[in-house]
């Protein structure tokens, strides 16, 4: 009776090892562990052997039946994961196809420039204050000291409107007076954006319409020396913490002293390219301390109030950073220029 | 403002190279925009130390078979002396003269191997130079002309030029500028650096004529540097060097028989000495026409200005050196003038206002009308000149002018500038009395000019001068506190360190107690108070030695700035639902913006308009965001598949309160083409419609937490039946839809045959104050909700919004959400009807809900819509 146990189980064993596939596996166990399958009919032979023969017939058949579900269990686990490898190696993709790209919109790069300004000065404390387009000459040129035919004045040609007295701003400088005779006798900070407007021929390097970004800081404790370090800080920050700057004697009539700041060149930073005409420094920004006449003006004493102000043009600095060669780009708005940024 | 470095090198020692120059000048505000280089390294044509020399031509002879060509004998520094084959007619006259050497004729001389200018090309072609037989006699050398050495465009002859016209030797006295150093207390200039008499044969013609020229900025308050002693005076400040002057002395004729001084023979009178403050003039006699020196021609060119003959060119040259521009009368003319109104007088010249209709033709031929404030310099026959901006035809001196009247004036700058532009006559003299000549450099240069027309020209100075001066200006003195210094600048200079360095620019500074006392030299016309001493101070000093500060001051009241916090949002939010942001110019015309309105419909507020345009469709300020944003989507609808943009900016509305119109805030979207960029995964994806633009503003409006409505209207922009506007409660914040065929025409936006052309035109000045700061959130719900699905029949006419919201007050709390998923109409249907399909989402917030809670709720739903609306369960 042992002998036709084990050889059942040598049949089984093999018979396992021959099945290949989840259905053969299925079979093999419904023919060999089933309720009809050949080790159970075995069980039924029991009642043939003595009783000092039986426990270890029993035990012997225990055994063999959890060897066997164990070697089924192990061949089942083996054949699904090959059935799985199978139908994964069949779904491969071709990973290099093209994604499908959502359509999703894009600030312009203005925009883009503007909030970089804003942030870094807004970190200084400095506050984003808004004045009209269409501006008086008094506030453009008259209370920044330009007076009316002063050569000044030709260093920025003006839009003149029907309106005698009125004119497109030429410069957000115009709303410094603004800005000082809102906040009187507060101190100041404040970012100027806007768009400026000048009568000049439309090139690649220059436009009739841009956006200028005007800095003012007006109280009683603000030196040529604040000036140049709150400027090269924000040369820093927007151009890279290596960048040096320059700063060189300049003139407008609403500062005084007045000066340009140039920074190391991005590009060559310094060695001189054709970016910086190999002088290896690139204009930025004019500015200067706010002159004695103009917080006069605004209403800040000259003899206790010192100020500074500072103006650039996000275009030049979005240029500059990334190689834009043509002004008139920002204003063409031509999709394929403004998805680039 | 061009300046040649050999010129400079006149007034002040430079041991700096040009780049160091150039760089301490743009510090200071002198900003060197560029350096042209003649004949030095740098130059377009750099000339070959060894191969192009100075020589002297020691012969001339014929040419054995040439009738054009002559053989020329020149000592070029070599042992032996060089024979060159040349063409040059300015040597004919030299032929058979015998040995020439003591004309002291020198010419640049160029050898074999030498790299020139073509003289026989067009333009400039660089050529080497290599031998060649000329006509049977070998020739490997040649004399140059200003054309083959890049001077200028002259190749008529060569450049022949005697010895000590090379470089300028004997210009006037020295001295006087000795004098004013002395008041000034400086220590006396040491002198110039003297060039040998005569340049030896050889000597390399860089070093003889080669130079480099600092083309320099003029800014309005730099008016000062546009003579070369104003650059000098400023390089001899900024590296500590003293300056030499010219000197001002003039050698006058000894008075007499014959020579009466001019001040029997001239009066000068003005009417406006507030525009004329100042009228300088010498008479000179005996002037001869001739060329001026080489050395003057030779800087005339570098500074930019054409050589004429020796009074003209003395006249640009003192204007050049000193800064004065100065005038030449023919004294003949105003003397037969002055026979004719005071046979027996002198020559009586007055400066005043034009009479009305008075015009004058200037030296260039052209006859003017003169604006009523432009000032004149007349006599009592009539007008001579335009003061400080250009001569009459008829005084002006001519070929045959031996007598010369010589003119230096002061005129109010702002007047000259007004004047020139309005006769559009920028001449140099205009160009520098419209940006200020103090009244001293009158004096100056007249002297200077008289002086170098007697040394140069063989004229003879009649005794005296006349200067009428009747309100000399006052010095401006300033009390510079070194305390108000220090806190503009931020550099801490003790009293004295900023005297020194206030007196290197000829400041002359006293102490006054704790402060200074700075009186300004009176060629100073930018100096008003102190914080113009501080610049100087500053300049000086050097800005890069400033030291850098952050802000210690106190920091101002934070204030928001909520309509551009609000804008800021709105962008940030179009971008993400997918909208490209484009910015656009303001300035447009009324036609462009009237292609928005096909049958017309005016605009009640008046435009901005422009009195010089800069383009005739460029007129106006926009009263239009949209109309801005159109353009650009006409313009990228020939290339893009997808278009979908907007703008947030103002419009200008013309005001009836002020002379400023209202910016009013914007946004415009405007939407065609394809919804996706095209991919392969899936085909053609569909077009943009109506409900596009729809999903984004209520995606938009949703996420802003405003409540907006939308309601069926009419618009002549928009396509009948497509368009919306858009309501706040009842105040109506803007319009949306499918544009008119009519303006998408208008606009030219190439739509292909199925693809609409969305728009909405939005009032910020409207929305932004609706957006609220905050609001409150809703709990998550905690029990489970159940949902419904729902069809309903309603007439087709019913808008829907008026079924949803039907559907929301009968569902009242429980019924959470209602969501439309279909919409039908058709066959299955009765005609005139449509069937609406939702799925209702019913919850309590404090229970399960059973199913006869909701079957309740159903039921009540659709007794109450049937009441109302008409509406039926679809079957």
């Amino acid at each position: 009776m042992l002998e036709e146990l084990e050889q059942h189980y040598r049949q089984a064993t093999a018979a396992l090892a021959a099945s290949e596939g989840r259905e053969a596996l299925a079979a093999w166990h419904r023919d060999t562990l089933g309720k009809k399958g050949s080790i159970y009919l075995l069980t039924r032979n029991l009642g043939a052997l003595s009783a000092e023969e039986r426990p270890a017939f029993g035990r012997r058949l225990n055994e063999i039946k959890a060897h066997l579900e164990a070697d089924y269990d192990q061949r089942l686990a083996e054949a699904e994961a090959a059935a799985l490898e199978a139908q994964m190696a069949a779904g491969a993709l071709d990973v290099t196809l093209p994604g499908r790209r959502p359509a999703h919109g894009r600030l312009h790069i203005t925009t883009r420039t503007l909030r970089d300004i804003y942030r870094i000065f807004g970190d200084m404390g400095f506050q984003v204050y808004r004045s009209p387009d269409v501006e008086t000459d008094e506030m453009n040129f008259e209370l920044l000291n330009f007076p009316p035919h002063h050569p000044a004045r030709e260093m920025q040609d003006s839009f003149y409107t029907t309106t005698p007295g009125v004119i497109l701003r030429t410069h957000t400088s115009a709303g410094q007076i603004r800005a000082m005779r809102e906040y009187y006798p507060d101190p100041i900070r404040v970012v100027l954006p806007g768009m400026c407007y000048r009568n000049e021929q439309v090139t690649a390097r220059s436009e009739m319409q841009f956006t200028q970004v005007e800095l003012l800081a007006v109280g009683d404790d603000i030196s040529f020396a604040d000036l140049k370090g709150t400027l090269t800080d924000f040369a820093r920050r927007l151009f890279g913490a290596d960048r040096q700057t320059r700063f060189r004697a300049s003139y407008f009539p609403f500062t005084e002293p007045s000066a340009e700041m140039d920074i190391s060149c991005i590009l060559c930073n310094g060695a001189g390219c054709s970016i910086c005409k190999y002088t290896g420094w690139l204009e930025i920004l004019g500015c200067g301390m706010v002159h004695p006449v103009v917080l006069r003006n605004g209403g800040y004493d000259p003899e206790r109030y010192f100020g500074f102000a500072a103006g650039m043009g996000p275009e030049r600095i979005a240029m500059l950073k990334y190689g834009i060669d043509d002004i008139r780009q920002f204003w063409a708005n031509d999709l394929r220029f403004l998805e680039q940024f | 403002m061009r300046v040649p470095l050999s010129w400079l090198r006149e007034y002040v020692d430079i041991d700096l190279s040009v780049a160091e120059v150039a760089e301490i000048l743009t510090n200071a505000g002198l900003e060197v925009e560029s350096v042209e280089y003649l004949g030095l390294p740098g130059a377009e044509l750099e000339w070959d130390r060894e191969r192009i020399v100075l020589a002297q031509v020691l012969r001339v002879e014929q040419h054995p078979d040439a009738d054009r060509l002559v053989l020329a004998t020149v000592d070029y520094g070599a042992a032996e002396p060089k024979v060159a084959v040349t063409g040059a007619p300015n040597l004919f006259a030299y032929v058979g003269r015998g040995d020439l050497t003591e004309l002291r004729l020198f010419a640049p001389y160029a050898l074999e191997g030498a790299t020139l200018y073509d003289g026989h090309k067009d333009g400039r072609v660089k050529a080497k130079l290599k031998g060649r037989p000329l006509r049977g006699i070998y020739n490997d050398s040649m004399l140059c002309s200003e054309k083959e050495l890049g001077i200028s465009e002259e190749h008529e002859g060569i450049i022949l030029v005697r010895g000590d016209e090379i470089r300028a030797e004997e210009q006037g006295s020295r001295g006087a500028g000795e004098r004013e150093r002395a008041d000034r207390g400086l220590p006396p200039a040491p002198p110039p650096p003297r060039p040998p008499a005569l340049p030896a044969p050889g000597t390399p013609l860089q070093d003889v004529l080669g130079d480099a020229v600092l083309e320099i900025a003029i800014l309005p308050n730099t008016a000062r540097a546009t003579s070369i002693i104003g650059v000098a005076r400023e390089l001899a400040a900024l590296t500590a060097k003293p300056l030499r002057l010219p000197g001002y002395d003039v050698v006058a004729a000894a008075a007499g028989a014959g020579r009466p001084p001019i001040d029997q023979r001239v009066v000068i009178t003005t009417d406006r000495p507030d525009l004329n403050p100042r009228f300088v003039a010498l008479l000179i006699e005996g002037v001869q026409q001739i060329a001026s020196p080489y050395w003057m021609q030779h800087r005339l060119r570098l500074a930019g200005q054409r050589p004429i003959n020796v009074v003209v060119d003395i006249s640009n040259y003192v204007m050049l050196e000193v800064g004065q521009p100065n005038h030449t009368f023919d004294y003949d003319v105003l003397r037969r003038r002055a026979d004719g109104y005071a046979p027996d007088g002198p020559v009586r010249i007055h400066t005043r206002l034009p009479h009305p209709g008075e015009t004058i033709t200037t030296l260039d031929g052209a006859e003017r009308k003169l604006e009523p404030y432009t000032i004149l310099v007349t006599d009592p026959a009539g007008n001579l000149s335009i003061g400080g901006i250009m001569g009459g035809r008829e005084s002006e001196i001519g070929p045959t002018t031996t007598n010369v009247l010589l003119e230096a004036a002061s005129w109010d700058f702002i007047n000259i500038r007004r004047s020139a532009n309005a006769l559009d006559l920028h001449t140099e003299a205009a160009y520098r009395f419209s940006r200020g000549v103090p009244p001293s450099l009158a004096l100056l240069g007249a002297k200077r000019a008289a002086e170098l027309l007697r040394l140069l020209a063989g004229g003879t100075i009649a005794p005296g001068i006349v200067d009428t001066y009747p309100d000399p200006a006052p010095p401006v003195v300033i009390d510079l506190d070194p305390v108000y210094a220090r806190k503009l600048s931020g550099l801490d200079l003790p009293a004295g360190e900023i005297a020194a360095l206030l007196r290197r620019l000829e400041f002359v500074v006293e102490p006054a107690g704790e402060r200074l006392r700075v009186t300004a030299p009176d060629h100073r016309l930018d100096i008003e108070g102190p914080h113009d001493l501080v610049e100087e101070v500053c300049r000086l000093y050097g800005y890069d030695r400033i030291p850098s500060t952050l802000l210690a001051d106190t920091l101002p009241p934070q204030r928001r700035n909520v309509a551009l916090e609000r804008e800021e949002r709105l962008r940030d939010l179009l971008a993400q639902l997918g909208l490209q942001e484009v910015w656009t110019y303001r300035l447009t015309s009324a036609a462009r913006e009237a292609r928005l309105l096909p049958v017309g419909q005016p605009d009640d507020r008046p435009y901005v308009t422009l009195s010089n345009p800069p383009a005739p469709d460029r007129y106006a300020m926009r009263h239009s965001v949209l109309s801005s944003v159109l353009e650009v989507a006409a313009a990228n609808s020939r290339h893009a598949p997808r278009i979908a943009l907007f703008e947030i900016g103002a419009i200008y509305l013309g005001s009836e309160d002020g002379p400023l119109p209202d910016e009013l805030p914007r946004l415009a979207i405007v939407m065609t083409g394809r919804r996706q960029v095209e991919d392969w995964t899936d085909g053609a994806p569909a077009s943009f419609d109506f409900y596009d633009l729809k999903g984004i503003l209520d995606a938009l409006f949703a996420t802003l937490h405003v409540p907006v409505t939308v309601e069926a209207a009419a618009h002549p922009s928009y396509r009948p039946g497509r368009c919306a506007r858009l309501l706040v409660g009842q105040q109506v914040i803007g319009a949306m839809g499918e544009l008119h065929p009519g303006v998408v025409k208008g606009f030219d936006v190439r739509a292909e045959r199925d693809q609409a052309v969305l728009a909405a035109d939005i009032d910020l000045q409207a929305l932004l104050p609706l957006i609220p700061d905050s609001y409150r959130y809703t709990a998550l719900p905690a029990y489970p909700p159940v949902r419904e699905d729902l069809a309903l029949v309603v007439d087709a006419s019913l808008p829907a919004s008026a079924v949803e919201a039907a559907l929301r007050a009968a569902g009242g709390a429980l019924l959470r959400d209602v969501a439309l998923f279909d919409v039908y109409a058709g066959s299955q249907l009765p005609g005139g009807k449509k069937s609406l399909a939702y799925h209702l989402t019913f919850q309590a917030p404090d229970k399960t809900l059973t199913d006869a809670d909701v079957s309740r709720q159903r039921g009540r739903i659709l007794r109450l819509l049937e009441q109302q609306l008409g509406a039926t369960l679809r079957g």
